[in-house]
């Protein structure tokens, strides 16, 4: 699998990547490389195997519906970029 | 004092032959002079650790200490510290200032252990060399202008040059392994669940285990006992008890069935690290083990699943970092699209890029079913292999890493190659497995590990095997010329 750099672009924007301009061409080699290595995958024969999600095969606990975390916006928020009265501030969504 | 275990500096402690002050201080005192050449500590947190260490004095005159109180460590910048910068080795996270303890922190904290400060890493935990991280690479211990291995390269190095006697890790594709085989130290990843991923900063989360790097065995029991455990706030925690680890050391290894993976020994392996994994078969051999081969025949597989299975976890996990509530912003965003991509794109290294990148597309419409769902039946086609080996034997053993430390930049140019580095450990966070590093010879003067690995919570018989082989070995007692 090759990946040219216009596909690579559309991958970065799905991604939410803005890559340098310059960039692009050597994550096209390199990402094409990794896609051609894990190629080697399509030689197993995985007719009739299970896809494996977790090695005990353990599924979710579930806990009692109870409120155990308590609020602490204020805390948490003195970490964010910029936020007031409460609300985190992004540039304007809707005009 | 530095070259003593946790073992014997507990006994000296509560022999009251030194406090944990002093000790403290002494450690600090060590990072100060030496880390400069190494660069494998981000964060020192003096302050912190003295007032730790002074509670610490206090549980030891009052008769309540355990085996670790006292006793210092670092962390991986990854596990979060309350009120402490944690950074994941990253731009992203250089501003960011963890809220609480990871789990793993705080049970060490309770266990009395002091924190010293927090150890250098690749990036997200994305590497096998530690040159991807924000802060520069860590160097070697053993040869400076080698690298210690990824992406636990600086809580490996902190160990070797004798910086602290013991210090977390991480291990989702080798990160604990490969570095403590190529400073020359003991390090164990549990069975996946065995420790609480809560507050461990999440990079392929069916793969990702904290886990310890000690000089010994015995240390690595003492300080994995303690981090181990349910946990109800990470769902993936398992509900088992967690056995007295140290009191298993001793047992005797009569009739202990070894099986030797043909595929670990073939192309690729170097000469020098395949004779001492050889030589230390044979000490296995003289303790009373019996050895056999065994076949892992979907060995080849291994590497290229992972770099399917992880990227598209990482792709997902890492899409949280989106510069509106914590971490990297950019400057003057014109709209949100912006920000976030300006942002991300900042604040992310050029690996965890490509990773993310490879995720995203393996994930993308159309391409789930060819690349993760297969990775995922790949994925139990390696894990097969290994309970069909366990059936016959009760451990593995075989080179943890192909080569010794390679040099700064010899693989930084071709992700792939660097990848194949981690050819021998990979298959066992896939199959979920516990698996293990210890010193065992040079090769060039450079250290060799050879890889323990169990079957799914087997940590005590490994540590048991591995403990043995210390006493009949002095490797794992060299230290790196300069540190001493």
């Amino acid at each position: 699998m090759s990946l040219g750099s216009d596909e690579v672009v559309r991958i970065a924007h799905l991604a939410r990547l803005a890559l340098e301009p310059e960039a692009v061409e050597g994550y096209a080699r390199d990402l094409s490389s990794i896609l051609a290595f894990v190629e080697q995958l399509d030689a197993a024969d995985t007719a009739d195997v299970m896809p494996m999600a977790h090695p005990q095969d353990a599924s979710q606990r579930l806990r009692p519906d109870e409120v155990t975390e308590q609020n602490q916006r204020e805390r948490f928020q003195t970490l964010a970029p910029q936020a007031e009265a409460g609300l985190y501030l992004v540039p304007k969504v809707i005009e | 004092m530095h070259n003593k275990t946790i073992a014997e500096l507990s006994a000296a402690l509560r022999a009251g032959e030194v406090t944990s002050r002093e000790l403290t201080r002494h450690f600090l005192e060590r990072i100060r002079s030496l880390d400069g050449g190494l660069n494998a500590v981000i964060t020192v947190t003096e302050e912190q650790a003295l007032a730790q260490a002074d509670a610490a004095d206090a549980r030891i005159a009052a008769g309540q200490a355990g085996p670790l109180t006292g006793i210092p460590l670092l962390h991986k910048d990854l596990f979060c510290t309350d009120g402490v910068r944690t950074s994941c080795g990253s731009r992203m996270l250089d501003n960011f200032v963890a809220p609480y303890d990871a789990a793993v922190v705080e049970r060490l904290r309770e266990a009395g252990m002091v924190m010293l400060g927090k150890t250098n890493m690749d990036e997200f935990a994305m590497g096998s060399s530690n040159e991807n991280s924000y802060y520069g690479p860590v160097r070697n211990p053993w040869d400076t202008e080698r690298v210690p291995g990824g992406s636990s390269g600086g809580s490996a190095a902190v160990v070797a040059a004798r910086l602290t006697p013991a210090a977390t890790g991480t291990d989702t594709g080798g990160s604990i392994r490969q570095p403590a085989s190529l400073c020359g130290i003991t390090g164990i990843k549990p069975t996946y669940g065995r420790v609480s991923r809560w507050g461990m900063i999440a990079f392929a989360s069916s793969l990702d285990q904290g886990g310890a790097f000690a000089r010994t065995a015995e240390d690595c029991a003492l300080v994995l006992g303690a981090m181990a455990g349910t946990d109800p706030r990470d769902s993936t925690s398992i509900e088992r008890e967690v056995p007295d680890y140290a009191a298993g050391l001793d047992a005797d290894l009569s009739g202990l069935r070894i099986g030797l993976p043909k595929e670990y020994f073939g192309e690729g392996l170097d000469a020098g690290v395949a004779a001492a994994v050889e030589a230390a078969v044979e000490t296995f051999k003289s303790l009373g083990a019996e050895v056999r081969e065994v076949s892992l025949p979907n060995t080849h597989l291994a590497v290229p699943a992972y770099y399917v299975v992880a990227p598209a976890e990482c792709s997902s996990n890492l899409s949280r970092f989106d510069g509106v509530r914590f971490g990297h912003r950019c400057e003057n965003p014109k709209d949100l699209t912006d920000l976030y991509e300006r942002s991300r794109g900042e604040g992310f290294g050029p690996e965890v890029q490509r990773r993310i990148m490879v995720g995203t597309y393996a994930l993308s419409a159309g391409y789930y079913d060819a690349y993760y769902l297969k990775a995922q039946k790949v994925r139990r086609l390696i894990s097969d292999d290994f309970l069909r080996a366990f059936e016959e034997v009760d451990l593995i053993l075989g080179p943890t890493s192909p080569s010794t430390a390679f040099r700064l930049g010899e693989k930084a140019a071709d992700p792939v190659s660097m990848y194949l580095s981690d050819i021998y450990t990979i298959a066992v966070n896939l199959a979920g497995l516990p698996g293990m590093s210890v010193p065992a010879g040079f090769a060039d003067g450079l250290p060799v590990g050879l890889q323990i690995i169990g079957n799914y919570f087997e940590e005590g018989r490994m540590l048991n095997a591995a403990h043995r082989f210390q006493q009949a070995t002095d490797w794992h007692t060299r230290a790196p010329h300069g540190f001493e």
